[in-house]
């Protein structure tokens, strides 16, 4: 039986996909984002371990709470990482009448990827950086899996929502918003383009985990900065 | 069959053939199933009179919280020259006393109340009353004349707390809307008719019990003519128009507050009664939108300026100078058609016109078949304000059909039809500490109950705890309704609601209302000792002081069942041993997990207890989860509470709700729509009631460091709302301590 590695569940979430939403974080991450809220969710095998079936039946308790829109988002840590257990834990959503988002960076291919795909309403697409240099500098990862993620979904024609974390001195720019158009420009699946302002509320996290938070010298990002791209966008 | 002009244009029926409100509205009122569009804001002439109304409340505040004191008048119907706010600006008329926010000293429920309550705001009571007292019995002296020994020792040491035996009761709805539909004289009429018909059967005690009642409650519909007349209304017959309707009822409800200084004086279900009026104005022309909400404003301008004299140690229990004014709003009728009305939105669009505030206890009666413009209207105002609570109509209506209301917090009742012996409530965890102390309480150093030895060794044996728990529930449950049935009895002889019950049926059902605090506290301590390793702390003569408990246990507010049923079967426990004892009157009993502030009071009057809670330390309130223990999220922590029977807590579930505005959504139109989503997952559980507040713990430290920064600032606490600079520092911080919802 499939096992997946949970580092958290919140029965309540509003800002993860459409409505109310019931949110998992899955363990495991093998992207490393300067910016990254989670540090806990990084390392692999760690966590609770849930079967498919124990997760449905959580998210279950909250179906009288998610009205037409909301549902399930399966977030983390990559989610991708556990393909397989996200799979069957949407699979079974659908048979509940649940809506399925899935959270990612679209960054790693799984070989449950088609299949995932078939079970989910909604991805939810952080497409960290617009360019392979500032990828490797600032996310430690490759730019180029991530657009054919997002080119599977447009073939597929699967709703995204792109997302983006907004650092002041980073990608706080026109180049990076232009940029951003050019890759979203004619597919019709991307129903939305959010900017997420860079927080730091995360710090006693990487204080307790003793690691050193990468962008702790960069500020928090303002509310103008972010309506200000949203503007250009 | 009755007839009068005054019904020119209503459609026919029973009502015309019996008293019967619910009977004129059902066949009368237009449900209104549109937006929020059409409301209007506030004239010139409301604000004015605002200003003047936000003048004297800060004098109040600045005054320690007592404008003014009438110390030597008895309050009552007729004592008082009429008072005014501005005599050629308002349109409804009525203050409880000669002035606005003076109070007026009522001594019926116990004289030494009324006495330190105007001695704690550096005033004497006046020799007069003092004197003319001494040859009176009140409430108070009528009950202390039976008391029993153990029943004064259960109330000093606070393991049952708030019992109204020394202030009016309250928790009793009139239905005023009666003075509006049917005029005094017709009222009269017909109390006469049922007393002579009392008359014709056995004199047994209850029988002239009932008889003198009824002559008492002549008599104050007699006043209540008089008292309207003073202001130069002759309400002998029904009102001609709305604002007669409004100026009518509102007449009747200055009336019992002007008798009564209750705990709770809750207005009952008026709004979409008024709205019948405010219809046939407009059709015939003679009414506008503006004017319509204008007459809203100001009867809810005189609702805010209600008060009752309390002391300091009433506060305490009752934090903020609350009224409990509860109008019940909205809601469905049992012909599928929703009570939602035009003037529904109007009551609640006062917190726009007037500014947001605690009174009225504007209530939401929640059905999933509302309309779905209204359940975003309500939202909204959650948002913005703070200031309403919702209750669930649903669960409701198939008790007590579609003419309830709410008295206080959660109580509901048939309008007229049924009333309340109001309990308070008893100490749940101070129970099961007194129950491991055999019968010791380790804060007040006495003994009191069954008397056993304290358990000991290293780890408290989950089944014998629960055991001995048992013993001492039955105890005091019984103890508990033999004290009631005193209060009540003295209440009935010596402080009787004669307005009030004047606007009921002669035939009325009773309710006894008991209580439980400290539901969380208990749940979670038992949960301890049954799934962690608790081992208790003695002092050198053996009594337990203290718990170290080693090991995680589950916590109820998390969606787990291992504690949550702990706390569904312990309430149905209570309920079980509370119905052993017959309650006074025929009353059927009836439970409540509600705390109103006295959460942080029992907290004080408790020990150390297994959950790891310190001594003195608050509990949550009413059926809350305890303070951050829920760490699965807002809607795990709302599954719990919903699992707790109505089904044996018929008098109320309380449950307090603090969300922060980032994490109910991103934009203004997803908050609303998130919130009700909520409200609808929540209630379909058949879960009981909710306060909503959405709000940054930021703002209320910043309040409480600095209380000029949000001199309006409301807070639903826990079944009502709060100014919160009128409660307490201790009151506040216990308030700040809760959890508020902010994972995103």
């Amino acid at each position: 039986m499939t096992k997946g590695y949970v580092n958290s569940i919140q029965s309540m979430g509003t800002l993860d996909g459409p409505g109310v939403r019931f949110l998992v974080f899955m363990q495991g991450c093998p992207l490393r984002c300067g910016y990254c809220h989670n540090p806990d969710t990084w390392e692999f095998h760690k966590g609770d371990v849930y079967t498919p079936e124990e997760i449905v039946k959580k998210a279950k308790r909250y179906k009288s709470y998610f009205g037409e829109k909301g549902g399930i988002t399966i977030s983390g840590g990559e989610p991708l990482m556990q393909g397989e257990f996200v799979k069957e834990v949407f699979s079974l959503c659908r048979k509940e009448g649940i809506n399925t988002c899935l959270d990612t960076s679209g960054g790693v291919e799984c070989d449950a990827e088609d299949k995932l795909l078939e079970v989910t309403d909604l991805v939810l697409l952080d497409i960290k950086m617009t360019s392979e240099e500032e990828y490797k500098k600032y996310i430690h990862w490759e730019y180029a899996p991530v657009i054919r993620f997002l080119d599977k979904l447009t073939k597929e024609n699967i709703p995204v929502w792109i997302r983006q974390v907004i650092v002041e001195g980073i990608n706080d720019n026109k180049e990076n918003v232009l940029r951003l158009k050019e890759i979203l420009r004619g597919r019709e699946n991307v129903k939305r383009v959010e900017f997420l302002p860079f927080r730091k509320l995360c710090t006693s996290k990487y204080e307790n985990l003793k690691i050193k938070f990468p962008f702790e010298i960069y500020p928090e990002t303002s509310p103008e900065t972010i309506a200000g791209l949203e503007m250009m966008m | 069959m009755m007839n009068f002009n005054q019904w020119n244009g209503f459609e026919g029926g029973l009502w015309q053939e019996e008293i019967n409100v619910r009977e004129f509205i059902r066949t009368n009122y237009k449900p209104y199933e549109g937006n929020s569009d059409f409301l209007s804001g506030p004239t010139e002439r409301t604000s004015r009179l605002m200003a003047k109304l936000n003048k004297l409340l800060k004098k109040e505040m600045e005054n320690g919280g007592v404008l003014d004191i009438d110390t030597t008048t008895v309050s009552s119907l007729c004592n008082y020259a009429p008072g005014y706010l501005d005599k050629d600006e308002e349109i409804i008329v009525g203050l409880q006393t000669d002035a606005p926010l003076k109070r007026g000293v009522n001594p019926f429920g116990g004289i030494r109340m009324a006495r330190s309550a105007c001695e704690a705001y550096g005033r004497k009571l006046g020799e007069d009353i003092e004197e003319y007292f001494t040859y009176r019995t009140t409430h108070n002296d009528g009950v202390f004349r039976v008391y029993t020994d153990e029943m004064k020792a259960a109330r000093h040491c606070g393991i049952i707390t708030g019992l109204p035996d020394a202030y009016g009761r309250g928790r009793i709805i009139g239905d005023y809307r009666r003075v509006a539909l049917y005029g005094i004289d017709k009222l009269i009429e017909m109390k006469t008719a049922d007393k002579k018909k009392k008359g014709e059967n056995f004199m047994d005690v209850d029988n002239i019990r009932l008889s003198e009642e009824l002559y008492q409650q002549i008599n104050f519909l007699g006043k209540l003519k008089q008292m309207a007349q003073s202001y130069g209304y002759d309400i002998s017959l029904p009102a001609s128009n709305a604002k007669e309707a409004v100026q009518w009822t509102y007449f009747a409800y200055l009336a019992a507050n002007k008798e009564q200084n209750g705990a709770a004086m809750s207005l009952g279900r008026v709004s979409t009664f008024f709205d019948i009026y405010f219809e046939r104005d407009m059709e015939k022309g003679i009414l506008d939108e503006t004017g319509a909400q204008e007459i809203i404003d100001d009867f809810v301008m005189k609702l805010r300026m209600a008060r009752h004299l309390r002391t300091p140690e009433y506060n305490e229990l009752f934090g903020g100078d609350p009224m409990w004014i509860t109008e019940s709003v909205g809601g469905m009728g049992e012909d599928g058609r929703t009570l939602v009305s035009k003037t529904s939105y109007r009551m609640l669009n006062t917190l726009y016109n007037l500014g947001s505030a605690p009174e009225p206890n504007l209530t939401v009666l929640w059905s999933q078949q509302l309309p779905a413009a209204f359940k975003e209207f309500c939202a909204k105002v959650s948002i913005d304000t703070d200031s309403i609570q919702y209750e669930n109509d649903d669960l409701m209506r198939p008790m007590y059909g579609d003419d309830y209301g709410i008295a206080c917090c959660v109580s509901a009742m048939k309008i007229g039809k049924q009333m309340q012996f109001f309990g308070a409530r008893f100490n749940l965890p101070k129970l099961l500490l007194l129950a491991i102390n055999g019968g010791y309480d380790n804060v007040f150093k006495t003994h009191i109950g069954p008397q056993m030895k304290p358990l000991a060794g290293d780890r408290l044996d989950y089944f014998e705890v629960k055991a001995r728990l048992d013993v001492y529930l039955t105890w005091l449950c019984k103890l508990y309704v033999n004290t009631m049935n005193v209060i009540h009895y003295m209440h009935d002889k010596y402080a009787y609601e004669k307005t009030q019950m004047a606007l009921h049926d002669t035939d009325v059902e009773r309710l006894m209302a008991f209580g439980v605090a400290g539901l969380s506290v208990i749940t979670d301590s038992l949960s301890a000792i049954k799934f962690a390793n608790v081992k208790p702390v003695a002092d050198e003569e053996g009594y337990v002081t203290d718990f170290v408990t080693t090991g995680d246990f589950p916590k109820y507010g998390n969606d787990d069942d291992k504690a949550d049923m702990i706390a569904v079967e312990l309430l149905e426990q209570v309920y079980a041993e509370l119905c052993k004892t017959p309650a006074y009157r025929g009353a059927k009993h009836t439970l409540s997990a509600l705390t109103i502030t006295s959460n942080v009071v029992y907290g004080k009057k408790t020990g150390s207890t297994p959950d790891g809670r310190k001594k003195g330390e608050p509990f949550a309130p009413g059926a809350n989860p305890m303070h951050n223990r829920e760490t699965n999220g807002a809607l795990a922590s709302l599954n719990s509470v919903a699992k707790l029977p109505y089904s044996c807590c018929r008098d109320g579930i309380s449950n307090t709700f603090s969300i922060t505005p980032q994490t109910l959504g991103n934009t203004a139109e997803e908050r609303i729509e998130n919130l009700v989503h909520i409200l609808d997952g929540y209630f379909s559980q058949m879960s009981h009631h909710i306060n909503v507040n959405v709000l940054n713990r930021e703002k209320l430290i910043e309040a409480y460091e600095d209380p000029q920064a949000y001199p309006n600032l409301t807070i639903r606490v826990s079944g009502y709302a709060v100014n919160f600079h009128k409660l307490s520092k201790e009151q506040q911080k216990e308030v700040i301590s809760r959890t508020f919802h902010d994972k995103m």
